[in-house]
């Protein structure tokens, strides 16, 4: 999947994130969160997963995370990819 | 569908939050229903769908009955949410503004190919339309009996008191003309009657009328906005303990009745027979479901 344009997905909301996703030349992975000290490398081995499985090799990425679970960052990233590569 | 499954409290949760989706394991309601249709503005379509997708690829060890409910199929969304939510496998599709049997049969077209593509049983995700406008009102039989997925119909007063052109009461008088049609249009297709949420949350006493009163009716289960509201429509659903030892006493009775060769029994001076005998049946049935008996229904008692 190729980042051709902005895009941007989720809330503020407690237990949502928000990622914003922008072209790049290369991949580079920016992560803010309430939780960064207990789960931030967790956060970023996921964030790792989902732009492999998405083939996302560059853009950067920026995710501001209000303590969400795995599966809401994954849904979210994919959505911010999606509106980011129609 | 003979499909005799509880379905007290369905509790709307709404596609786009996931400090409610993640709770959904922890809520004691029956069934849980994953909205991407109202609850979820325009722009947000996409978003929802891939979170509930996402959700449900997670929860593993489901202790509820799921439903989603989609947009209309005529929407540029309808498809593509059948599309993601599908291979999470959800036991049913709450299928919205459903005002023809060709809507509904439309679901089943579309869950049918599926499941054949798939290697699924044929019925393996059921539908529960929403009956929620005039038009769909008026058809309500022809929907109930338009598929064999169908194991309910669901009354959405909102919108049905938007077609009418009127405001919606606590009170219930505006709607209680479309709750008898559905529920008659249900029976009478053997299905179970759903009926619509009580918004005002604040509003406990008001929440347990309005429940009485569609028990009274013959619905079997009521949609919700808010697990708060759980406890009270559990607690008017179960049959109270006197009409459990009412039924189990009706039943000994008919038994004594059909040992000494007679269909008619007398108990507290009133005639007991098959009509009598159904309703105990019933109460018993709905007892056993919620724990209140031990004894499993035996079905045969009615014909001796």
């Amino acid at each position: 999947m190729k980042i051709v344009k902005k895009g941007m997905a989720g809330t503020m909301q407690s237990s949502d994130l928000m990622v914003f996703v922008e072209p790049a030349d290369s991949l580079q992975v920016e992560i803010e969160s309430t939780v960064i000290r207990q789960f931030g490398h967790l956060i970023r081995v996921k964030v790792d997963e989902v732009l492999a499985r998405n083939g996302v090799s560059a853009g950067l990425i920026r995710l501001t995370d209000r303590g969400a679970l795995d599966y809401a960052i994954e849904a979210r990233i994919e959505t911010a990819l999606q509106r980011a590569s129609a | 569908m003979t499909d005799s499954r509880l379905r007290r409290t369905m509790l709307y949760v709404p596609g786009n939050m996931p400090s409610m989706l993640q709770n959904v394991p922890l809520f004691k309601c029956d069934s849980v229903i994953l909205d991407l249709e109202d609850a979820v503005n325009y722009a947000e379509k996409d978003a929802a769908r891939n979170l509930v997708r996402r959700f449900l690829s997670t929860w593993k060890e489901r202790d509820k009955e799921v439903l989603v409910r989609i947009n209309p199929l005529h929407t540029e969304w309808g498809r593509d949410d059948l599309a993601a939510i599908l291979p999470e496998m959800p036991d049913a599709i709450r299928l919205p503004m459903c005002e023809t049997a060709e809507q509904a049969l439309e679901l089943d077209a579309e869950l049918t190919q599926y499941e054949s593509a798939q290697g699924l049983a044929t019925g393996r995700f059921a539908i529960l339309p929403s009956i929620e406008t005039v038009k769909s009102v008026l058809n309500a039989y022809a929907i109930a009996t338009s598929s064999k997925r169908i194991f309910g119909l669901a009354f959405g007063a909102e919108d049905y008191t938007a077609s009418m052109g009127i405001a919606r009461t606590n009170s219930g008088e505006d709607l209680m003309h479309p709750r008898m049609m559905i529920v008659m249009a249900a029976k009478a297709a053997g299905i179970q009657a759903i009926d619509t949420v009580f918004s005002d949350v604040g509003d406990m006493d008001a929440l347990r009328r309005e429940t009485e009163l569609v028990k009274r009716l013959g619905y079997t289960g009521k949609c919700l906005v808010n697990p708060r509201q759980i406890d009270i429509i559990h607690e008017v659903f179960a049959p109270k303990q006197e009409e459990i030892d009412y039924a189990q006493e009706v039943v000994e009775a008919i038994r004594q009745a059909h040992e000494s060769g007679t269909g008619v029994a007398s108990l507290r001076g009133r005639m007991v027979d098959a009509p009598i005998v159904k309703r105990a049946l019933h109460t018993l049935r709905a007892a056993y479901a919620q724990g209140l008996t031990d004894t499993p229904v035996d079905e045969e008692i009615l014909h001796g």
